[in-house]
C-alpha cells in the first residue's frame, strides 16, 4: 500500500462513517479539482454511486468553463445536483472585505440550504495544508445553529472515533479530504484519471492553481500544461495555494472570521 | 511514482516550553515555507509590538496568537531528504489536553519538549504518561531554550537525567535527548557546534532524530480484524463493509463474526474503478466482501479468522484517560464506542487512579478532568474486543456522555477470562431425554426440595467451613446433601484445569453442569468455591434456573488474609502465586444474593443458623406444606 492507497483508504473510511451515522447526507461540490476526487472517492466507497446530493453553492459568478463541466459530469456521474442560487450580495454583512463577501454570500447559501433541506451532515473539501484555519479542524467538526464554528472549543477526535451525537438544530460538517496535500490531489487526479475544468491547465502563460469565482480569483504565472507539469511544478513551488485567493489576504483575521460563521 | 507513507511526529509538552516555536523553526529552516509567509508574520508580529514569533507559522488563530499559547492542535507537512513528514503541533496547557490527546493519538513517534530553564513540568509528565497509555513508544526528547541557561552543559545533563528517569518509570527509552533552542536555531536542523556552540553536544540534531525513527509495525502480521460498518444492498450484492484493522484477508478465507458467532466464506472482494479484480487485503485497507451464506451481520461485529478470534466479555478493564467536565464516578454509564461497536457500560470499579507527578496510585472514589486510572467497565451485553498488548487497533476505545467524547483508554484483560469458550455447545447431535421420574417425585420422596446452594466468596472467607458443617447437619435432619468442593473436582473432573481465567471460568462451568445434575436428582448440593466472576455465576444460573441459589459468604480480603488457613495469601503477596483473587485478581461480589453471610461480624454458629433458617424457608417441604411434624 503506498502513500496515495492509503489517503485513499482514509477517506473511504470516513465516507462510510458518515453514511452510517448520519440521515440526511448533503455533500459540497465547488466543482474545484478538490470536490471531484472527493466525489471519485466516494463512488469508491458506494461502488459507483453518490447515495446523497451534490450540492453547488452557485453564486452565478463562475467561470463559464466552470458550468460547463457542471453540465456534463451532473449526467456523465449520475449525480443528484442541488444548485439552488446563493442570497444576493445585498444580503451579507456590509462589514466584510468586499471579497469576502463572496465568500459570505456561499455561507448563507449553505445555511439556506441547511434549513431548506434538513442536513445533519455537510461534507465538505476542505484540507489542512490550504490554510491554517483549516490544519485545525477536525474530520467531523460541529456547527451551531447558525452554521457556526466554535474554534475555541472543538470535541476530542482519535482513534476514528467521531463527533456524530450532536443536539438537534444543529449539525456536524465532514471533511473526508483534510489529511490531503495539494500535491497529493494532482497525483491522485493523474493516477485516476479523474476529470477536472481546464482552467487549472497553463494557456498564453497563465494557469489557476486555486478557482473561485470571476473577479476574485486570479491566475499564476505558469507553463504547466499537463498534469505531469502541473507535478512537477508543485515539488518546487514556493507560492501559497490560495495566493490567487483575494478574500484570504484582506485582513490577518479575514479567513478566521469567515469560517467562525459559517464558511468552509 | 510510488511513494512511502509520512512518518507523523506530534511536539509535546508543558505549556510554554516552545513546542510551536519549534516546529516553526523547523519550517523555517528546512526551506518549506512557501513565499512571503515570513514576511506576513514579521508584519503579524509588528503590529503586536513583538520580535519575530516562528510560532505564528502554526498559532493562526488571533486568540492563540494575542495569548501566545497554543489553543488547538495543528498539522503541517515538510519533508527531508529521507522521508515525508506529517509534524502534529499539540498545545501544553492543561485546559486543552483534549487537543493534545486529539493530536498526539494520530502520531507514530513523538518529540517532547523541555525548557532547559524551568526542567519538566506536571504537562511533561503527564504528556509522557499519555504517550506511554496511546502506545506510542518512540519519543525523542528535546532540551528547548537552551539559549537561557548560557548553553551550559551541566543545565542539560540535570534535565536529561530527570527526564530520561521519569520515562524510564513508564517503560520509554527516549531515542536521543538533544539540546536545541528553538528561538536561535541551534541543533534543529544544522550543528551549533559549527559555529561554536554547545560543542559539548556530539550527538543528532533534532531534524536528523526525526529521520532516526523508524516506521510503525506493521499491523498485517495480527490476526485478522474486520469490524463491520456497515452492509450495503444497493443492487442484488449484499457487500459487507469495513476497515481490516488487523491481519490479512483472502477470497474464500472461512471467517467467523464475533459476538455473533455466525461463520460464512468470502466469495467476493468488491471494488470500483480497478481494472482487476481484489483477491487479497490486508491491515489499512477499506474492504467491501460477499458472503457465500446469507448470515445476519450487522454493524459493530468483528470479522476474523475462525483460528485466533477476538475476546468476547461483558467486563473489562479499561486504563483511561479522562477528558470529561463532569468526573467518572463509581456507578456512572456511558456508552463505550470500540471500533465500530458502540455499548452502555457502567463503571463497577475505579482500581487506581494515577498521580502522574510519581506515578503513585491512589484509590480514590472518582476520576476528575485530565486524570489517568484504571477502571473496570461492565456491559450488559457480550462484546468482542482484544487486549491493547495483543490488539493496538481493536483494543482501545472511547467513552461517550450525552453528544460528547468525555474519556478514551485501552483494553487490559488481565485476571478475566475470554468467555467465548464457555458457550459453544460443539457437538450437534445431542438429544435431550424426558425422565418418567419427574423432579417433584423425587422430592416428595426425599422430602425436600433439591437445588444448589451456590456459595461464593473469597479464599479464607468460610466456604468450606460452613459447607462441611451445613452438609453434617442437614444429613442429620434427613436431607440427601452433598458438597462439592475443590478437591473433590479439581482431583478429578478438572484435573486437567490450571488458574488461568480461561481454566477457572471452564472448572465452574463443569462443576456448574455437575451440579445441576446431582439436584436434578434430587439431591441438595452445596458448592464452595471462589466463583469470582459474575459472567460465570450468571451461566451456572443459566444451566438450572429454578434449582439455583447465590449465597454470598462474605468477608473483606483483610480480615480473609488474617486468617490465611492456608498461608496462600502470603504466597499471593510474595507473588509466589500469581493471580490470586482479591490480591492480584479481581473478586466480583454479587449484586443480589439470594442470601449474604458476613462472616467477618457472624461466628460460625451465627452463620450456620442463617443458613439452617434458609434451607429451612425455602427447601424444606414439611414447612413449606405445613406439614411440620417434629415438636408437634
Amino acid at each position: 500500500m503506498d502513500h496515495l492507497d492509503s489517503l485513499e483508504h482514509e477517506s473511504i473510511f470516513i465516507f462510510r462513517e458518515a453514511f452510517n451515522r448520519f440521515d440526511r447526507l448533503g455533500m459540497l461540490w465547488s466543482i474545484g479539482k478538490d470536490s471531484n476526487v472527493m466525489i471519485w472517492l466516494a463512488r469508491k466507497a458506494f461502488f459507483g454511486r453518490l447515495p446523497f446530493p451534490a450540492m453547488h453553492l452557485d453564486t452565478g459568478a463562475e467561470f463559464p468553463e466552470t458550468y460547463a463541466f457542471r453540465e456534463r459530469y451532473v449526467k456523465e456521474w449520475e449525480l443528484n445536483l442541488i444548485a439552488d442560487p446563493c442570497p444576493p450580495i445585498e444580503e451579507v454583512d456590509p462589514s466584510l472585505p468586499p471579497a469576502s463577501r463572496f465568500a459570505a454570500r456561499k455561507t448563507a447559501g449553505l445555511k439556506q440550504a441547511v434549513a431548506k433541506y434538513g442536513f445533519d451532515g455537510i461534507i465538505a473539501g476542505i484540507r489542512r495544508d490550504e490554510q491554517p484555519m483549516r490544519a485545525k479542524e477536525r474530520y467531523f467538526s460541529p456547527r451551531g445553529a447558525e452554521g457556526d464554528w466554535n474554534f475555541r472549543d472543538q470535541p476530542p477526535e482519535f482513534w476514528d472515533q467521531y463527533k456524530t451525537d450532536f443536539p438537534p438544530g444543529t449539525h456536524i460538517r465532514i471533511h473526508p479530504l483534510l489529511h490531503w496535500t495539494e500535491i497529493d490531489i494532482w497525483r491522485y487526479i493523474q493516477r485516476e484519471a479523474i476529470p477536472v475544468v481546464p482552467l487549472y491547465f497553463a494557456r498564453d502563460g497563465k494557469r489557476f492553481r486555486s478557482l473561485g469565482e470571476i473577479g476574485i480569483t486570479n491566475p499564476i504565472d505558469s507553463d504547466a500544461a499537463t498534469l505531469a507539469e502541473i507535478i512537477a511544478e508543485l515539488e518546487t513551488t514556493k507560492q501559497e495555494e490560495r495566493a490567487g485567493r483575494a478574500m484570504d489576504h484582506e485582513a490577518e483575521n479575514a479567513f478566521e472570521r469567515l469560517r467562525a460563521s459559517g464558511y468552509m | 511514482m510510488t511513494r512511502g507513507l509520512p512518518m507523523r511526529v506530534v511536539f509535546v509538552g508543558h505549556v510554554d516550553h516552545g513546542k510551536s516555536t519549534l516546529v516553526g523553526r523547523i519550517l523555517h529552516d528546512t526551506g518549506s515555507l512557501p513565499d512571503g509567509k515570513a514576511e506576513q508574520i514579521r508584519a503579524s508580529c509588528e503590529r503586536r509590538g513583538m520580535a519575530f514569533e516562528f510560532a505564528f507559522l502554526l498559532d493562526a488563530l488571533q486568540a492563540e496568537r494575542d495569548q501566545g499559547i497554543t489553543i488547538d492542535t495543528t498539522q503541517t507537512f515538510f519533508h527531508t531528504a529521507r522521508r515525508d513528514y506529517v509534524i502534529i503541533d499539540a498545545p501544553g496547557h492543561k485546559e486543552f489536553l483534549r487537543n493534545m490527546v486529539t493530536g498526539a493519538a494520530q502520531a507514530d513517534a513523538a518529540i517532547l519538549v523541555v525548557d532547559a530553564d524551568e526542567g519538566i513540568q506536571e504537562q511533561s509528565r503527564r504528556h509522557g504518561y499519555l504517550l506511554h497509555l496511546l502506545g506510542i513508544r518512540q519519543v525523542l526528547v528535546a532540551v528547548n531554550k537552551m539559549d537561557l541557561v548560557d548553553y551550559r552543559l551541566d543545565r542539560y545533563a540535570d534535565v536529561a537525567a530527570d527526564i530520561r528517569a521519569y520515562l524510564a518509570d513508564l517503560g520509554i527509552v527516549p531515542t536521543h535527548i538533544v539540546p536545541v533552542s528553538g528561538r536561535e536555531g541551534d541543533n534543529v536542523v544544522t550543528h551549533c557546534r559549527d559555529y561554536g556552540r554547545m560543542d559539548w553536544y556530539e550527538g543528532l540534531t533534532l531534524v536528523d532524530g526525526l529521520d532516526a525513527f523508524t516506521p510503525p509495525a506493521w499491523l498485517s502480521d495480527l490476526p485478522l480484524r474486520m469490524p463491520v460498518q456497515d452492509v450495503y444492498k444497493f443492487d442484488q450484492r449484499r457487500i459487507v463493509v469495513g476497515r481490516i484493522e488487523s491481519g490479512r484477508l483472502r477470497i474464500g478465507d472461512e471467517v467467523m463474526f464475533s459476538p455473533s458467532n455466525s461463520t460464512a466464506r468470502i466469495r467476493s472482494i468488491e471494488s470500483w474503478g480497478r481494472e482487476e479484480p481484489l483477491l487479497a487485503l490486508s491491515a489499512g485497507q477499506t474492504a467491501g466482501v460477499t458472503l457465500d451464506q446469507p448470515v445476519f451481520v450487522e454493524r459493530g461485529e468483528v470479522m476474523s479468522h475462525l483460528q485466533r478470534p477476538p475476546t468476547l466479555t461483558n467486563v473489562f478493564r479499561g486504563r483511561i484517560f479522562w477528558l470529561g467536565k463532569s468526573s467518572l464516578e463509581l456507578g456512572k454509564r456511558y456508552v463505550a464506542k470500540l471500533n465500530t461497536a458502540d455499548f452502555p457500560v457502567e463503571v463497577e470499579a475505579i482500581e487506581k487512579v494515577i498521580d502522574v507527578g510519581d506515578l503513585a496510585a491512589s484509590r480514590t472514589g472518582v476520576v476528575e478532568r485530565n486524570a489517568v486510572a484504571e477502571v473496570v467497565l461492565r456491559s450488559r451485553s457480550t462484546v468482542a474486543l482484544d487486549p491493547f498488548s495483543s490488539g493496538p487497533r481493536t483494543g482501545r476505545f472511547v467513552l461517550v456522555e450525552g453528544y460528547d467524547i468525555v474519556g478514551g483508554g485501552t483494553v487490559d484483560m488481565r485476571g478475566y477470562p475470554d468467555q467465548r469458550n464457555a458457550v459453544a455447545v460443539k457437538s450437534k447431535n445431542i438429544f435431550s431425554v424426558e425422565h418418567d421420574v419427574s423432579l417433584e417425585a423425587r422430592w416428595n420422596v426425599n422430602g425436600h426440595r433439591s437445588g444448589i446452594l451456590w456459595f461464593t466468596g473469597l479464599s479464607g472467607a468460610g466456604k468450606s467451613t460452613l459447607a462441611i458443617e451445613l452438609e453434617r447437619r442437614l444429613f442429620a435432619k434427613g436431607f440427601q446433601v452433598y458438597v462439592l468442593d475443590g478437591d473433590n473436582i479439581r482431583h478429578g473432573l478438572s484435573a486437567d484445569l490450571g488458574f488461568s481465567p480461561e481454566d477457572r471460568n471452564e472448572n465452574i462451568r463443569r462443576i456448574g453442569e455437575v451440579a445441576a445434575l446431582f439436584a436434578r436428582a434430587g439431591v441438595l448440593v452445596v458448592t464452595a468455591f471462589i466463583s469470582p466472576y459474575r459472567a460465570d455465576r450468571d451461566r451456572v444460573r443459566q444451566i438450572a434456573p429454578d434449582l439455583f441459589h447465590e449465597i454470598h459468604i462474605k468477608a473483606d480480603v483483610d480480615t480473609c488474609e488474617r486468617r490465611d488457613p492456608k498461608g496462600l495469601y502470603k504466597k499471593a503477596r510474595s507473588g509466589e502465586i500469581r493471580e490470586f483473587t482479591g490480591v492480584s485478581a479481581p473478586y466480583e461480589a454479587p449484586d443480589s444474593p439470594d442470601l449474604e453471610v458476613d462472616t467477618s461480624v457472624l461466628s460460625v454458629e451465627e452463620s450456620l443458623d442463617r443458613l439452617l433458617d434458609y434451607v429451612d424457608r425455602h427447601l424444606d417441604l414439611a414447612r413449606l406444606s405445613g406439614r411440620r411434624q417434629s415438636g408437634s
